[in-house]
């Protein structure tokens, strides 16, 4: 659809104007969806028990909180190197495999933390195989690493995120970086000095928006932390709600992590830098990668095997054992056969709250763009909030927007909001509209602000700024959006357990329905396709992001 | 792909609207559950569905969430059972007035008082022991500790694997020992154990790491046990039924009540009724616990291996239930994790 011609300024102006406050008012709308579980929360948070607080400040409190700091940093630095090593290895060098995995490292990401983290224990811990092979070497008291520790979660937690900081870097160095390297290297400059002085502070954005993902997703997490007996906040939090049936101490005690998430966000705008770097042209060349040969090209591929092994292909592996062992026994009841069903429930909530994220995002932030100011950008951080709190808080915090909406009986009583999928979808679009939208707008920050600019000026709408120019100029940070949101809305188990109506199961809920009776043999099944499920998106989008722009 | 994603969207919204629709209207000829117990209740339902034509939905969930949604729910629930895994959380939504009392002689004749509350408004219906566990290697059945304080004695000093503060079930036990001995000798008790114990977060692990030799001794539900047995009969852990002389074994209960907004609350009586009584062996067998019904046999397993004939704490769970908080109190006081 052609933009029509636009004869007189008045005209521009007043339309310009007419559709920008429509857009606006559609973006304060949205943002008040988004928000208002949360604000929920924070009211009930209100009157707070004193005595409860001496006595978790005395007890369990500390150690929560010094639980929260070593968990976050080991594993925003394990994914950092981990993810950023890799990038620059597959994008810089050329290697037996390279090309393969230059899209394979990121299948990790599929693999729930939770899985790696009880098929790790179940095969690393003292009841398990390998130490049961050591006993048998070294004696019953032989001495083995404890992994049902801090440094255990951080491991299997470094190993399912580094791909975050993979994808967004790799993405960088091939889209913005090589350009800039190989002109430093063609005027003398040394590989590594032109990797930390060109390199480095173009990736800084991309660095700092996917350490951020990370230890989001690690502050928020509490099954896979509690699983390894650490206490952080949000296990903290899941105690209180849980053990206790406290709400108001759970929500009083998320507003601890939510501090630590604002402490996230306040790093990364630290992390990022005041640069912002606009995108000279549509394309700019990328690397020229060196070829690697001999030992170096062995250590290379090795690397990339490691990885690759420990964190995904190994896991599969046995939980493929284990569903081999478990075909064998008959239970009676079998579940295979729904298991297509939980299956369908699972791609279909995971590809509807990806839609409602992109969209969202799209829209808030243009509208960021289009209206600039403190506020602007105020809303759109605000609109990332339910990625800071742990997933069964904001089921609850939903949940009581619900219940407030179906009480005023606006809405016919047969069309009760609370216990349909439309809430479902609502509840997980309000906790991981945060990835969608940090990627979506770091995107569009390599868009240059120029281009915004001239496009107005030609007199183009929102909307059509929003199809013409961003989007196809951000194509591929909408595709990792969608990604990004869709596998973490697979993996994803409190709010669907709280939110989702009768009769609709889906695969993760199976997985916690079997391993919370301790039944890990059946639940290999349903975490097979999980994983296996969310990796398919992640493929898409690493190969889609490998392959030369055009 | 943007095109597929944008349908799957629509059939979405359009689910949630039928999925909703269908449930305002209260629709008499199905039962919706609310239930913190996952597995073997398929077996039990489809015979009642088949006895009766009503069908029965139901949703899974941790007892404590599934209590907040209803509570945050209220009237507008769906639920018409709420069925949990153990007493504390019946005991809890019975305070926040989440149930209805039940006028059912049925109800009352087959569950024994002590497994139900006063008003009636909640029943239990099947029992899981709490009891000591020990490696048959390393103990005789005359070393085993016998009591659950024994377990906090010195001499068991890093030969004990206890589960974690967050399961309902420690909580329970934990209750109960300050309903039998007094909130200060509970407090010794659960200090010993914290000294002592190697804290797990699930039975069967426990169960594992006794058999492995990690520890010696071990508090688990006794059905875990005889999974466990049924899997591999032998097994190397034993079980001691807890407390002979004293107070007996602290019983636990999987229990369910009539929410006090349900919509088909005649239909959810009688599908209690049944699990009470002709549903027992369906309800329970398939998870080896006792049947609460004292009418109905105990599944073979569990009778060969453990027996059924022990002396079993008589406290009431609603009055263990009760002190759940209190129990909690303690565990954060002397930092049980």
């Amino acid at each position: 659809m052609a933009q029509p011609a636009v004869t007189t300024s008045t005209v521009r102006t007043v339309r310009d104007w007419s559709s920008q406050r429509g857009w606006t008012s559609l973006s304060l709308l949205t943002l008040i969806l988004v928000i208002a579980p949360v604000l929920a929360l924070f009211v009930t948070a209100l009157s707070p028990d004193f005595d409860l607080w001496r006595q978790q400040i005395a007890s369990r409190l500390p150690a929560q909180l010094f639980g929260t700091v070593a968990v976050m940093f080991g594993v925003g630095s394990l994914a950092l190197l981990i993810g950023s090593s890799l990038a620059w290895l597959v994008t810089a060098y050329r290697f037996p495999g390279s090309t393969l995995f230059s899209w394979l490292l990121a299948v990790p990401l599929a693999m729930p933390g939770y899985i790696l983290g009880f098929v790790t224990l179940a095969v690393f811990g003292f009841t398990g195989p390998v130490q049961q092979t050591w006993r048998s070497w070294f004696g019953q008291d032989a001495w083995f690493p404890e992994v049902r520790s801090t440094f255990g979660v951080i491991v299997v937690l470094g190993l399912v995120l580094y791909p975050y900081v993979f994808l967004l870097t790799r993405a960088a160095l091939k889209d913005q970086a090589g350009a800039a390297y190989h002109a430093a290297r063609s005027l003398g400059v040394r590989p590594i000095e032109a990797a930390r002085r060109v390199v480095f502070p173009m990736l800084r954005p991309a660095l700092a928006a996917s350490l951020a993902i990370v230890m989001m997703e690690t502050l928020t997490d509490f099954a896979t932390v509690e699983a390894f007996g650490v206490d952080t906040v949000s296990v903290g939090v899941y105690k209180l709600l849980v053990a206790r049936g406290d709400r108001e101490a759970a929500n009083q005690l998320s507003l601890a992590v939510f501090a630590f998430a604002m402490f996230v966000i306040f790093a990364e705008r630290m992390l990022r830098g005041r640069a912002s770097f606009s995108k000279a042209g549509s394309d700019t060349e990328g690397f020229t990668p060196r070829q690697l040969s001999g030992l170096k090209a062995c250590g290379a591929t090795g690397a990339c095997l490691a990885v690759l092994t420990i964190a995904f292909a190994a896991p599969v592996a046995q939980l493929l054992a284990w569903m081999r062992a478990e075909s064998q026994i008959d239970r009676g009841t079998p579940l295979t056969e729904r298991f297509v069903e939980f299956a369908s429930n699972s791609m279909l909530l995971a590809a509807s709250t990806a839609t409602v994220c992109v969209i969202v995002a799209v829209l808030l932030t243009n509208t960021a763009r289009l209206c600039p100011g403190p506020l602007a950008r105020l809303a759109v951080r605000a609109a990332t909030i339910g990625y800071s709190l742990p997933g069964s808080i904001i089921a609850i915090g939903v949940l009581m927007v619900l219940v407030a909406v179906d009480r005023t009986g606006l809405l016919p009583q047969s069309l009760l909001l609370t216990g349909s999928v439309a809430s479902l979808i609502y509840g997980c679009s309000v906790r991981y509209l945060g990835p969608g939208l940090t990627t979506i707008e770091s995107g569009l920050s390599q868009v240059g602000s120029n281009l915004t600019d001239s496009a107005r000026s030609l007199g183009a709408g929102p909307l059509a700024i929003a199809r013409r120019v961003h989007l196809p100029l951000s194509k591929s940070s909408v595709l990792t959006a969608v990604v990004l949101v869709s596998v973490d809305t697979i993996k994803e188990l409190p709010i669907v357990l709280l939110l989702r109506p009768f009769g609709f199961d889906t695969l993760s809920v199976w997985v916690w329905n079997l391993s919370s009776e301790s039944r890990f043999t059946q639940a290999a099944l349903p975490a097979l396709v999980i994983v296996l499920l969310a990796a398919l998106p992640v493929i898409l989008l690493s190969r889609r992001l490998v392959r030369p722009a055009n | 792909m943007a095109v597929s994603v944008a349908a799957l969207a629509l059939t979405a919204s359009a689910c949630g609207a039928s999925s909703s629709s269908g449930s305002g209207s209260s629709d008499d000829t199905t039962i919706k559950i609310y239930t913190g117990r996952h597995y073997d209740l398929e077996q039990a339902f489809s015979q009642f569905t088949e006895d009766t034509g009503i069908e029965i939905e139901y949703l899974t969930g941790t007892d404590a969430e599934l209590r907040e949604k209803l509570e945050t729910e209220g009237d507008n629930t769906e639920a018409d059972i709420f069925m949990t895994v153990d007493a504390a959380n019946l005991a809890l939504a019975a305070k926040e007035d989440m149930f209805q009392p039940l006028e059912s002689e049925t109800l009352t004749t087959a569950i024994p008082e002590q497994y139900r509350n006063a008003d009636n408004s909640w029943f239990g219906l099947s029992l899981r022991a709490r009891t000591i566990v020990y490696n048959g290697e390393a103990l005789t059945p005359e070393e085993a500790p016998s009591s659950y304080a024994e377990l906090a004695e010195p001499e068991w000093d890093g030969r004990v694997c206890l589960r974690q503060s967050t399961s309902t079930y420690t909580q329970s036990l934990i209750a109960s020992l300050i309903a039998n001995e007094g909130r200060d000798r509970a407090v010794e008790i659960v200090q010993g154990w914290t000294d002592n114990a190697e804290i797990l977060d699930n039975d069967i692990k426990i169960l594992e790491s006794i058999d492995q030799g990690k520890c010696d001794v071990g508090i688990t539900n006794h059905y875990y046990l005889a999974r466990k047995i049924e899997e591999n009969p032998d097994f190397g852990v034993k079980l001691v039924w807890a407390e002979p002389e004293g107070t007996g074994t602290h019983i636990n209960i999987s229990g369910a009540g009539v929410t006090k907004n349900a919509d088909n609350p005649e239909a959810a009586q009688q599908l209690l009724e049944y699990l009470a009584t002709d549903g027992q062996n369906l309800f329970v067998d398939g998870n080896h616990e006792f049947p609460a019904n004292e009418e109905i046999p105990v599944v073979e397993l569990v009778e060969e291996n453990f027996g059924s004939d022990f002396n079993r704490d008589q406290l009431n769970a609603q009055e263990f239930g009760d002190l759940n908080s209190e129990a909690l109190a303690i565990m954060d006081e002397v930092g049980y994790r």
